[in-house]
């Protein structure tokens, strides 16, 4: 039986360039001299270092431990020592450095001692959970979502519906493709594994008609527990909500999540890294990424996490010739980064060069309404870029600026060449910035009236008299005070008594 | 004659009584009232408490605009943003000319030189949010999460130890920049 398949609104079929990387095998990165992992990773609360400077690790080993609920700890891609833990430059638009973990490698690629869980369908799921996060599963798709929160949530609600995300949407990227077309087993098996922990009626495996190789792979390994669906090939079906849509028809609400439907997604590639953590104990210490573009040799690579950049690049054959900018992600979606020497995370699905040349300059909004059409989520982007322009970002958010996802369709019709994605990100930036001087405030407030209330107890204390002592010594001393006085009284009367016999 | 009377009685002498009560009404309220525009105002207002509005803290501006004795543009830390909100609430307009809240100042931190710290306690006397810790001969320091970047911790300082930088800029508190910056002027 087939499923009726629905649509999302919006979307754009787009040349998707995938030729240039998925037919070839993915080739093992070479170790690197020095990793560089980052502490944030993960969407959430960044991990805390267990390790010192100087300190031998082994490959697998935990350098830092999760640091709550909605954090994963981060493991040693190699055997070596600890190098340095300090601020290094991270995947981030803003070129900024955060907290990072240096390891030199020794070469050895040494594995440290991993334990695998036992036959999963007897486990309880919660241990599947636990599983999961201290082997730092999180989202690999794009956003980084620590997985266990995911399933936990699948956990304490009623799942009708896991979907697996094989959907590449963006185009360029293959990594996911190739991952399936690599360990299809892994994948499927991962699925299974997720849809135990959180007791799944339905099991979807979801990738684009365009992939026939996938859809071999796949189809030869699930059962009939397991429904493999292909979805038409349009951007952006591969984002969570959209793929929901296509394949339910339920729509999430807006500030919703997937599980409020009754659904939990997961990556492909977050299922095949369960299937690891769960049979063999495995952290996650590495990934797919796709390398294409303007490259002499676009492909895929297996790296491992803390890799740099520029080595993945140069095994690529590219040599930068000062044209050339550095994204990572998609063309749609990536963001661009301008030091080649940030590590590959565990987000990092794509390093994509393209030919760096001069935004055309943004002409007035004519009003065409294209960006509208194209909106997946159905927003009206000529009116959310009207009110981050005029800085009334209020009203934007009155015209749901938080439902968007930023997938760069309303930018990539726009005949006026506006920016609008990079309003709209400046315009969430800006409304969280005012959230958090409004807390800031508040803060201070508290402190402020806490300390006058301070001030204002001691003023009471110091101006009330003190009261009558009844304390034992206090008496004591009375009583010595009162014998010094009658001593010296004494000694005055008898002074007295001698002047007088003297006169 | 008659004709007055009950012109007097139907008409006028209801109107007059009803407007006697309106009054006396509005008199009643209206404390409550400039007590809860106080506390509106004093919401939109960033809490530094640095007195640059001229009045001892941030309370007290909120109390002064209420009155009548000040206006809405007296508050350098809360730049055009807190100006803006204010504008709306008192259905007033915004002016930026001529205002030091016409320029949005990036947030600020106050440190201490703790080689040069006599360890007087007058700075943390000085901090309305306590945010200086430290004892009478023992070395200050500033707790960077806490401070405002109010500045009021300079003047008391004996030996001019503590300065105001700009606040250190993490990923977690970045903000994109307007894309119209870049562009051909043509929003500009």
């Amino acid at each position: 039986m087939s499923r009726q398949l629905h649509t999302f609104p919006g979307g754009l079929k787009l040349a998707t360039f995938k030729h240039l990387s998925d037919s070839e095998m993915a080739q093992q990165q070479a170790l690197p001299e020095r990793l560089i992992l980052p502490l944030q990773q993960h969407i959430g609360i960044p991990a805390e270092p267990v390790v010192r400077i100087g300190d031998q690790v082994l490959k697998g080993q935990v350098i830092a431990r999760a640091n709550g609920y909605v954090s994963l700890p981060v493991h040693a891609s190699t055997s070596g020592r600890i190098i340095d833990i300090g601020d290094y430059p991270v995947p981030h638009p803003s070129g900024l450095n955060a907290p990072c973990i240096v390891i030199e490698a020794d070469g050895l690629d040494q594995w440290g001692e991993i334990t695998p869980t036992h036959e999963y369908a007897s486990v309880d799921p919660q241990e599947l959970q636990t599983v999961i996060c201290e082997c730092g599963i999180s989202g690999l798709g794009g956003a980084g979502f620590p997985a266990h929160v995911k399933i936990r949530e699948g956990v304490d609600n009623a799942v009708d519906t896991l979907i697996i995300n094989g959907v590449e949407c963006e185009p360029y990227i293959t990594c996911d493709a190739r991952l399936i077309q690599e360990k299809a087993q892994y994948v499927v098996a991962g699925t299974r594994m997720i849809g135990h922990a959180v007791q799944a009626r339905h099991c979807v495996i979801a990738i684009e008609d365009d992939m026939p190789a996938s859809y071999q792979a796949l189809a030869e390994l699930v059962g009939e527990d397991i429904e493999l669906v292909t979805v038409p090939a349009r951007y952006p079906a591969g984002g969570e909500k959209q793929l929901i849509q296509v394949i339910t028809g339920k729509t999430v609400p807006s500030g919703g999540l997937p599980i409020h439907v009754g659904i939990v997604m997961h990556n492909v590639a977050t299922a095949a890294a369960v299937y690891r953590a769960v049979t063999r104990g495995e952290p996650i210490i590495s990934r797919y990424v796709t390398i294409s573009g303007n490259v002499e040799r676009p492909r895929n690579l297996q790296v491992l996490l803390g890799t740099p950049v520029k080595d993945c690049l140069a095994n690529c054959g590219f040599t930068d010739d000062g044209r050339s900018k550095i994204i990572l992600g998609g063309p749609m979606m990536g963001m661009r980064v301008r030091n080649p020497d940030i590590p590959i995370t565990k987000t990092t699905n794509c390093i994509l060069i393209q030919r760096h040349e001069p935004a055309p300059p943004a002409l007035p909004c004519i009003r065409c309404g294209r960006c509208a059409e194209v909106c997946p989520v159905r927003l009206q982007p000529q009116q959310l870029y009207w009110h981050a322009e005029s800085g009334n970002f209020r009203a934007a958010q009155s015209y749901h600026l938080f439902d968007c996802i930023e997938c760069g369709l309303c930018a990539y019709v726009c005949p006026s060449h506006i920016p609008l994605v990079q309003y709209f990100r400046y315009a969430k930036s800006k409304v969280a910035e005012t959230e958090r001087r409004e807390r800031g405030a508040e803060y201070s407030l508290t402190r402020f009236l806490e300390k006058n209330a301070r001030a204002e107890r001691l003023r009471a204390d110091r101006a009330r008299p003190l009261p009558p002592d009844t304390s034992q010594a206090l008496a004591e001393k009375r009583s010595y005070i009162e014998a010094a006085v009658a001593r010296s009284k004494q000694k005055k009367e008898l002074l007295q008594k001698d002047q007088a016999d003297d006169d | 004659m008659d004709l007055i009377v009950t012109l007097l009685i139907t008409l006028i002498l209801p109107l007059a009584t009803g407007i006697l009560f309106i009054y006396s009404d509005r008199r009643k309220q209206e404390p409550a009232r400039n007590e809860e525009l106080t506390s509106s105002i004093n919401g939109l207002l960033p809490q530094t408490q640095c007195g640059a509005c001229g009045y001892p803290d941030c309370h007290s501006y909120a109390e002064a605009i209420v009155a009548g004795a000040s206006d809405i543009h007296q508050c350098p830390p809360g730049g055009t943003d807190t100006v803006s909100r204010l504008a709306e609430l008192l259905e007033g307009t915004a002016l930026f000319q001529h205002y030091d809240t016409s320029i949005d100042q990036p947030p600020l931190v106050a440190a201490i030189d703790e080689q040069l710290c006599i360890g007087c306690v007058k700075c943390i006397i000085a901090c309305p949010v306590d945010a200086i810790i430290g004892a009478a001969k023992q070395m200050h320091s500033v707790l960077p999460k806490i401070c405002t970047g109010c500045g009021l911790c300079i003047a008391p300082c004996p030996v001019e130890c503590i300065t105001l930088a700009l606040a250190e800029t993490r990923i977690k508190r970045f903000v994109w920049s307007k894309p119209g910056s870049t562009t051909a002027g043509v929003h500009a």
